[in-house]
């Protein structure tokens, strides 16, 4: 007891940054699910997204800024899609990765550019930004929201997957991608659909990440994407409940680190926690084991 | 008639989580057999192959290879309320060499869907199934050392040997991907003998052939087989080169071995009649 | 000159390596520091240091196909290593202010050039602090090679794209270490290391990185390297033709890693400050992006796409920044804004240009020949003919 009380603001915050990986693992683990792609850019999106609210927050009311935030991240996520990803389609794995590198790559460096490489200040959005108390610990309304928010989209999300017919077909195409084209059905509308999600999430994500944070600058993205990419091996990539417990998960532990006064392996513990996972578990969680076929 | 025995497959049964590939397969293969290796698609013959050569652990049961044990297993973990099969706990061990162990001890495959190296000529193929017998270090290979350059050299001329022998001399530089599709079968036996195998596992190697280049193969495999002092066992659809050449044929029939014979009696099976029925090429 | 031989091909390849090396010899004696051909300078011996970590990469990702994105970790290292033993013993009380002068107090370089130079004056001096040098590169190339065995247990058992998410996780482990403050009177913490011994010449780095990637090409071109390449085709197959896989991968890990380290030294030297910042998973994918633009499986484009990348970047494409490119001048062309037109020119590459300049191909003096006999007209950039001479150290070593 004495240790939940300690250390609760942590864990309040672990829950908090938890629920905001979540949202970008959710993107991840979809499309490594359905084009078997690390999409490298999807944390770099993050960051784009939350630029995008910095510039569009100087001239606009916040309330008409977020729609347009999440209307981008979509358009920019598609077009990702479509330009760097689409034309690989039947190339080996290893060049649409790399493709995806250079994605990163270029959104980071177009993001310098913009930026000047200084640390943008992000916008203060009322509602989030309140203050409130919490067993005594001090917090940011975000905090509290994060996760509710995060357990209601993904819900939205799973009856989406399990219920529609589009949903449907994206099962169909992270089973067996050549049989459901087979079937007749129209892969890369799946796959844009899939994108659209993801980034949906991924800019819903950044504006509850960034509020929390204050600063964006053009590097802020690649940290918690790589995290939120360990979430979702973690929980087993392809299991969206598995990406959500394992950014949880992560979230809560990297912040008691923190609490710990570790900060600089904060970081690094992500990574430990992946290789554990992969040496004992090399499915995740809730992962399905894959046969080779010789 | 006590021949001696190259390999002795025991009771093995690959599972795929509740899906049975193979059931309680036992077969035995003596030294300068050819042994066929029969039945429908789908039958499991391919996974007896990936099993006997460590690609997957089964199940249950054991390999022998020289009457040293390769491999064994026994239901564990989920499988042991999955497991379908006979003969639980009969075996207790569980070993299950890796593929490349395996090679070294004896046993050489080609693949049903060639695996070729494809970014590598077609003279390289060959010469990387000799590497695992390379004594000179990384350091004495890279700087060329006396010894390296010794068995660099014979490695070449073994490996030209073997192209001259399935007439591909010619082709020595050109990329192992670019051969037409019949050479590449060859290709893959070249490489696999490469290796120096007793045992050699031919995974339908007469597939896509028509019934001139059967033929051809067949008297290969016979020449092959004098010539390198090996063992046999062929997985193949071509009736013909079948019933030609081999010695004892086993049939596969879901998983399950239907029958065992040699040719004549496995011809007026009426059990493999019926499999066959309406699937016969 | 149609037919050329084996011997004669060596003969040239020599004969055009000693050409080269004194022409930067004498080039580096007459060009004045303040003029602008330096840069000529700054990018052959940066470009050298890239090139020998792109082929390094490249033996591990386009030789034996394992997909690794550890390589700033490992230059990390290797860097750290060179110059934490290699600052002055009296230097240490400012470089390790924080620190009360760091635990280590002696300096590989310093005490060697010392004794040598009790012995044999000046000469002695220099002979020792090179020696100490080269003797460090090799202890920051098997440091990070010991390193790298043992995450190569662990992690060189994933598949592909997992393998390539754990090594970048493991960089980001060690960069994490180096930052540590309890690591501190070590590493300095996240302090700038200074004031280390490195190199006067720039034929240092380019002799140095041709040796190690004449090394990498032997063993390429040995039974080794067809057993790497036979894992990067197909590992089943490779398995079956009694390949050890582990064995085969850990050993291109490691052989990698050393280079990976020595090139940190390298690195070290040439920035002659080194901070743990920089080596993030930027700097892997740059390389890696170097890598692509020569063609991922040709040493001699991992050569000519450092060179080339480290040009534009330092050099060519400058002008981008600072507002005046080709005599246009706009006003977005601010700083940052080269590095966008480079990302573009990457992703143009990755897109309709996926073989990379080299693709698998390596030179050779017959397709140098054929080369110039295609665009007839013998009109090339001279920096380019640099980097083909650079290549010949592989052939000669054939």
């Amino acid at each position: 007891m004495n240790f939940f009380v300690e250390n609760l603001p942590y864990i309040l915050a672990g829950i908090s940054v938890g629920g905001q990986y979540a949202l970008i693992a959710i993107g991840y683990t979809m499309v490594y699910g359905i084009l078997r792609l690390i999409n490298f850019a999807h944390g770099d999106m993050f960051m784009v997204a939350g630029l995008v609210m910095v510039y569009l927050a100087a001239s606009l009311p916040v309330y008409i800024a977020i729609p347009i935030v999440i209307v981008f991240t979509v358009v920019l996520g598609c077009t990702i899609e479509v330009v760097a990803y689409r034309p690989l389609r039947s190339a080996p794995r290893m060049s649409i990765m790399i493709s995806a590198i250079g994605v990163s790559y270029l959104l980071q460096n177009t993001a310098l550019y913009v930026t000047g490489g200084l640390t943008q200040t992000y916008p203060t959005i009322p509602w989030l930004a309140k203050t409130v108390t919490v067993f005594g610990a001090h917090t940011k309304m975000v905090t509290l929201i994060t996760p509710v928010l995060t357990i209601a989209l993904v819900i939205a999300l799973v009856i989406l997957i399990k219920y529609t017919k589009i949903g449907m077909a994206m099962r169909a195409v992270s089973r067996d991608f050549e049989t459901s084209q087979l079937m007749g059905i129209d892969i890369n509308r799946v796959i844009t659909v899939t994108f659209i999600i993801g980034s949906f999430l991924a800019a819903i994500g950044s504006i509850l990440y960034f509020s929390n944070y204050t600063g964006v600058m053009p590097t802020s993205g690649s940290m918690p994407g790589l995290k939120a990419f360990v979430a979702a091996v973690f929980g087993g990539i392809g299991s969206i409940p598995g990406a959500v417990i394992g950014a949880f998960i992560i979230g809560i532990c990297e912040n008691i680190i923190k609490g710990m006064e570790l900060t600089v392996f904060s970081n690094a513990f992500t990574f430990v926690l992946l290789i554990i996972i992969l040496m004992v578990k090399p499915t995740g969680l809730f992962g399905e084991k894959n046969i080779d076929k010789v | 008639m006590s021949k001696e025995n190259v390999l002795r497959v025991s009771d093995i049964t690959m599972q795929f989580g509740g899906v049975v590939a193979v059931d309680d397969l036992s077969l035995e293969v003596n030294k300068g057999e050819i042994i066929g290796l029969i039945g429908p698609n789908g039958a499991g013959k391919t996974t007896a192959f990936n099993v006997i050569t460590g690609v997957y652990a089964p199940t249950n049961g054991a390999v022998e290879l020289n009457g040293e044990i390769i491999v064994e297993n026994c239901p564990q973990g989920k499988m042991k309320t999955l497991y379908k099969g006979k003969n639980n706990g009969k075996y207790k061990d569980v070993k299950v060499l890796t593929p490349d162990k395996i090679t070294k001890l004896g046993v050489a495959r080609t693949f049903q869907n060639i695996r070729l190296f494809k970014g590598m000529s077609v003279f390289e193929n060959v010469l990387v199934a000799m590497h695992m017998n390379l004594e000179s270090g990384v350091f004495g290979a890279a700087f060329r050392s006396g010894k390296a350059k010794a068995e660099e050299t014979a490695m070449r001329e073994e490996a030209m040997r073997l192209l001259k022998m399935f007439g591909l001399e010619k082709n020595k530089d050109d990329l192992a991907t670019s051969l037409p599709y019949g050479k590449q079968r060859h290709l893959e036996i070249a490489r696999a003998l490469a290796t120096k195998p007793k045992l050699l596992l031919l995974d339908e190697p007469a597939a896509g052939m028509n019934p001139q280049e059967s033929a051809e193969l067949m008297h290969l495999v016979e020449k092959i087989r004098d010539e390198f002092d090996l063992s046999v066992l062929m997985i193949e659809h071509h009736m013909q080169v079948v019933m030609g050449i081999c010695e004892r044929i086993y049939v596969l029939d879901y998983g399950a071995l239907i029958a065992q014979g040699n040719p004549e009696e496995i011809q007026n099976n009426p059990r493999v009649i019926e499999a066959y029925l309406g699937v016969d090429e | 000159m149609t037919e050329l031989t084996k011997r004669n091909k060596s003969i040239l390849s020599v004969i055009v390596c000693a050409v080269f090396l004194a022409a930067v010899y004498i080039g580096d004696m007459l060009v004045p520091p303040t003029s602008g051909m330096r840069m000529l300078f700054t990018v052959l011996e940066k470009g050298s240091v890239y090139a020998l970590v792109a082929v390094s990469m490249n033996l591990l990702n386009g030789f034996t196909g394992l997909f690794s994105l550890g390589q700033a970790g490992f230059m990390l290292i290797g860097a750290y290593i060179y110059a934490i033993f290699s600052i002055p013993t009296a230097m240490r009380d400012s470089v390790y202010q924080y620190f009360e002068g760091g635990l280590i107090k002696f300096s590989v370089t310093e005490n060697l050039g010392n004794a040598l130079g009790t012995v044999m004056g000046d000469f002695g001096v220099m002979l020792g602090e090179h020696i100490g040098m080269i003797f460090l590169m090799l202890c920051a190339g098997i440091l990070t090679a010991g390193v790298a065995a043992l995450i190569g247990l662990p992690v060189l058992r994933l598949k592909s794209d997992y393998l390539a998410i754990a090594t970048l996780g493991f960089a980001e482990i060690l960069r994490a270490f180096f930052q540590w403050k309890a690591a501190g009177p070590i590493t300095n913490s996240s302090n700038l290391l200074r004031s280390y011994t490195t190199y006067e010449t720039p034929l240092f780095p380019v002799i140095a990185a041709g040796l190690c990637i004449a090394f990498i090409v032997l063993l390429i071109n040995s039974s080794y390297g067809r057993a790497f390449k036979a894992i990067r085709d197909d590992e089943i197959a490779a398995e079956a033709m009694g390949v050890n896989l582990f064995k085969h991968k850990q050993m291109s890990f490691i052989i990698s890693s050393f280079f990976a380290g020595l090139g940190g030294a390298l690195l070290a030297m040439f920035q002659s400050s080194v901070a743990s910042t920089p080596f993030t998973s930027n700097m892997t994918y740059e390389i890696l992006l170097i890598v692509v633009i020569g063609g991922i499986g040709s040493v001699t484009g991992s050569i000519i796409g450092a060179y080339l990348f480290v040009a534009c970047s330092e050099w060519w494409l400058r002008g981008l920044d600072s507002g005046a490119f080709l005599g246009i001048s706009a006003g977005f062309m601010r700083p940052g804004f080269r590095k966008v037109v480079f990302a573009v020119i990457i992703m143009c590459i990755v897109l309709f240009y996926s073989r990379g300049i080299m693709g698998n191909k390596e030179f050779s003096w017959e397709g140098l020949v054929g080369f110039f006999k295609r665009i007839f007209s013998g009109k090339k950039k001279t920096s380019e003919k640099n980097h083909k001479t650079n290549t010949d150290k592989e052939k000669e070593a054939r």
